[in-house]
C-alpha cells in the first residue's frame, strides 16, 4: 500500500515536528518527549486540561490546544498508550498552580498510564482529577477495553471542561462539567474500508468489497455488525437510531451533533449523512442547537464516519458556545 | 556500595536475565490469550532497568526499586508498564529506611495493593494478581506469625506463587485483554502470573546468593522452577 511516509518508526516524532511547525505561536513540544502543549503553558491560575492517546486519530488530540480547550496533549505510538513517564511530563507541565483534569478516553492502557501518571504528579503535590470517557454506544467490551470505548465525543469533553476552566472554575467544578458531559453523549460509527496502520502497510481487517462494518472503534478494531453496504441515509438511520436509543432522550431537547468523519471520507459525503441526521432528529422531536460536520476524531485513513449526539442544557450551552481558539477547532 | 543496594542492583539483573530466558515463553502463552508482546515487552523493559540501575551511584534499595520502576514504565508501556513499573515506583518508599524483613513485608504489601487497584483486578481473574497474592500474604504471615527466616519466607512465598500460576489455568478470565475471550481462556496458564513467578524466582536466586543459608531449607529453594518452564527454557 502507498504511504506519504518515511521510516514507520518515524511516523510520530516527524508528525509532531511538523505540527509545531505549522501552528508555532500555538503549540510547543516538551523537549525529549512526544508531548505538545499550548505555547503558554502553564497558564498561571487556571485548572490545566491534558489529553492524550495513541496517535493516528489527528487531529485528536494536539490539535484541541489553545485557548479554551486543552493545556496539554500527549501522542504514542500509533494506536498506542502514551507511556506513564510521558503522560507524567504532560500533566506537570500543564500545571498552573489550580491543578490538572485529566481526559481520559476508555482504554485500558491509557487508564491505566494515565492514573499511573496522575498519582505521581500528585506525590509531587499538584491537585490531579481525571474523567473516562466512554461515548460509543455499540459495544459494551472490546478488543481495547472493558466497558464502552471512548471516541468523538471526547472533543465536547475537551470543549467543555476548557471553556469552563477558561472562566476560573476550580477543579471540582471542571471535572463536572466533563463528566457531564459524558453523561449526556453518544456515538456510533461505520467503516466502508478498514484503516492501514504505517507498521503493518495493510488493512487491519478484511471488508469486502460489497459490505460495510458498524460499530466499529477507532483503532481498525472490529464493529458489532457486517452488513451489505446501504445508502447513505440508511447507515445516517442505523447510527443515529443505535445513539438515540441509548441517549434515550424526551422531545423537545436541544442537543448538539457531530458528524465525524474517520480520515478518508470526503466532506461532501458527511454533509450528506448530516442533511439525514437532522431531518431524524426533527423526527423524534428533537431540536439541534448546534451541528459540527468534519474529520475531529480520525482512524487513519479509515473511509467511514461516525455520529455523535450530546444533549445540552443552558450550562452544556454557554461552555460548548464558547470562544476556542485551536489549530482544529475555532469557536467565535 | 552497601550489600543491601549491591542485592538489589543484583536482583533487577536477574529478573533482566531470566525474563529474557523464558522471553518466547511468555510470548507464546500472551500469544494464546492476549497480544504477543508480554515476552517482548518485559523483556525490554528489564533489560533497560538493568542498564539503568547498573548506571546509578551507590544507590540504596528503595532508589534502585524507584528506577527500575520508573524504566519499566516508559519501557514497557501498554498495561503491563503502569502494572510492573507503576506499582514498584509507588512500593518503594516502603523500602526507604533499608531492607529488612518488616520493610520487605510492607513493601510487598503495597506493592500488591497497587496492581490490584491499578488493574481492578481480584483472585480469580486470571492474572498476575494470582500469583501475587497468595505469594504476598505467605510471605507476610512466615514473616510475622511464623517467625521464620526471610530466605525462607521468600521461598515459601515463591512456592505459593507457582500454586497461584496453576491456579490461572482451568479458570476463565475476567480482566485484562484475555477476558475479551471469555470462556475460551479457559485452560490457558496467564502470562502475567507467569511472568510475576519468574521475577520471584530470581529474586529468591539473588537473595540466596546474598543472605546467609539457614541450615534447614524447604528443597524447593534449591530448584525454583516450575515444570512447564523448564520445558521451555531455551
Amino acid at each position: 500500500m502507498k504511504k506519504l511516509i518515511n521510516d514507520p518508526d518515524d511516523v510520530v516524532d516527524e508528525m509532531l515536528d511538523g505540527m509545531v511547525a505549522a501552528y508555532p505561536d500555538q503549540v510547543r513540544r516538551l523537549a525529549d518527549t512526544n508531548v505538545l502543549v499550548r505555547e503558554d503553558a502553564p497558564v498561571d491560575g487556571k485548572v490545566g486540561i491534558v489529553s492524550g492517546g495513541g496517535s493516528g486519530h489527528e487531529p485528536t488530540h494536539a490539535g484541541y490546544l489553545g485557548d479554551g480547550m486543552l493545556d496539554g496533549a500527549a501522542a504514542g505510538e500509533v494506536f498506542t498508550s502514551p507511556t506513564a513517564d510521558e503522560l507524567e511530563e504532560l500533566v506537570a507541565a500543564a500545571d498552573g498552580g489550580e491543578g490538572v483534569l485529566m481526559v481520559i478516553k476508555n482504554y485500558e492502557g491509557d487508564v491505566m498510564n494515565f492514573e499511573t501518571a496522575g498519582e505521581m504528579v500528585e506525590m509531587e503535590g499538584t491537585d490531579v482529577a481525571q474523567v473516562v470517557v466512554d461515548d460509543d454506544v455499540a459495544v459494551e467490551d472490546s478488543l481495547y477495553t472493558s466497558g464502552r470505548r471512548g471516541v468523538c465525543g471526547t472533543i465536547l469533553v475537551h470543549k467543555a471542561a476548557g471553556a469552563k476552566a477558561a472562566e476560573g472554575a476550580d477543579l471540582e467544578e471542571v471535572q463536572r462539567v466533563a463528566q457531564k458531559v459524558i453523561d449526556n453523549v453518544g456515538t456510533m460509527g461505520m467503516a466502508l474500508t478498514s484503516c492501514i496502520t504505517p507498521e503493518k502497510g495493510e488493512a487491519t481487517f478484511d471488508l469486502p468489497e460489497d459490505e460495510i462494518e458498524l460499530g466499529i472503534g477507532i483503532h481498525g478494531e472490529p464493529g458489532v455488525e457486517r452488513t451489505d453496504v446501504m445508502e447513505a441515509d440508511e447507515i445516517t438511520e442505523e447510527l443515529t437510531e443505535s445513539v438515540l436509543d441509548d441517549l434515550d432522550l424526551d422531545g423537545g431537547r436541544e442537543v448538539m451533533t457531530i458528524v465525524n468523519g474517520m480520515g478518508g471520507t470526503p466532506l461532501m459525503e458527511l454533509f450528506v449523512v448530516n442533511r439525514k441526521l437532522q431531518e431524524i432528529l426533527g423526527d423524534h422531536g428533537l431540536e439541534t442547537w448546534d451541528a459540527w460536520v468534519g474529520d475531529y476524531m480520525t482512524s487513519l485513513d479509515m473511509d467511514g464516519c461516525s455520529i455523535t449526539v450530546c444533549a445540552v442544557d443552558e450550562e452544556l450551552k454557554e461552555l460548548l458556545g464558547a470562544s476556542a481558539d485551536t489549530p482544529a477547532l475555532t469557536v467565535k | 556500595m552497601s550489600e543491601a543496594g549491591e542485592a538489589a542492583v543484583d536482583a533487577v539483573e536477574a529478573v533482566a536475565e531470566r525474563i529474557e530466558a523464558e522471553r518466547s515463553h511468555l510470548t507464546e502463552l500472551d500469544s494464546a490469550i492476549g497480544d504477543a508482546d508480554h515476552g517482548g515487552n518485559m523483556a525490554r523493559g528489564w533489560a533497560a532497568a538493568a542498564e539503568a540501575v547498573a548506571e546509578l551511584d551507590d544507590p540504596d534499595p528503595a532508589t534502585v526499586v524507584k528506577t527500575t520502576g520508573k524504566t519499566l514504565l516508559s519501557e514497557v508501556g501498554g498495561a503491563s508498564g503502569p502494572l510492573y513499573g507503576g506499582s514498584l515506583v509507588f512500593a518503594s518508599p516502603e523500602l526507604s529506611d533499608g531492607l529488612t524483613a518488616e520493610s520487605a513485608v510492607a513493601f510487598a504489601e503495597t506493592y500488591l495493593e497497587k496492581v490490584q487497584d491499578r488493574g481492578d483486578a481480584r483472585v480469580g481473574d486470571k492474572t498476575m494478581v494470582d500469583a501475587l497474592t497468595p505469594a504476598v500474604h505467605t510471605f507476610k504471615k512466615s514473616i510475622e506469625t511464623d517467625d521464620v527466616e526471610p530466605i525462607e519466607a521468600l521461598s515459601k512465598a515463591v512456592a505459593a506463587a507457582e500454586r497461584g500460576v496453576d491456579f490461572t489455568v482451568p479458570i476463565r478470565a475476567s480482566k485484562g485483554r484475555a477476558s475479551y475471550l471469555g470462556w475460551r481462556s479457559v485452560g490457558h496458564q496467564d502470562p502475567g502470573a507467569t511472568s510475576t513467578l519468574y521475577i520471584m524466582e530470581a529474586l529468591l536466586d539473588v537473595a540466596t546468593e546474598h543472605v546467609e543459608v539457614p541450615d534447614e531449607l524447604p528443597d524447593h529453594a534449591d530448584s525454583p522452577t516450575i515444570p512447564d518452564a523448564e520445558a521451555d527454557d531455551d
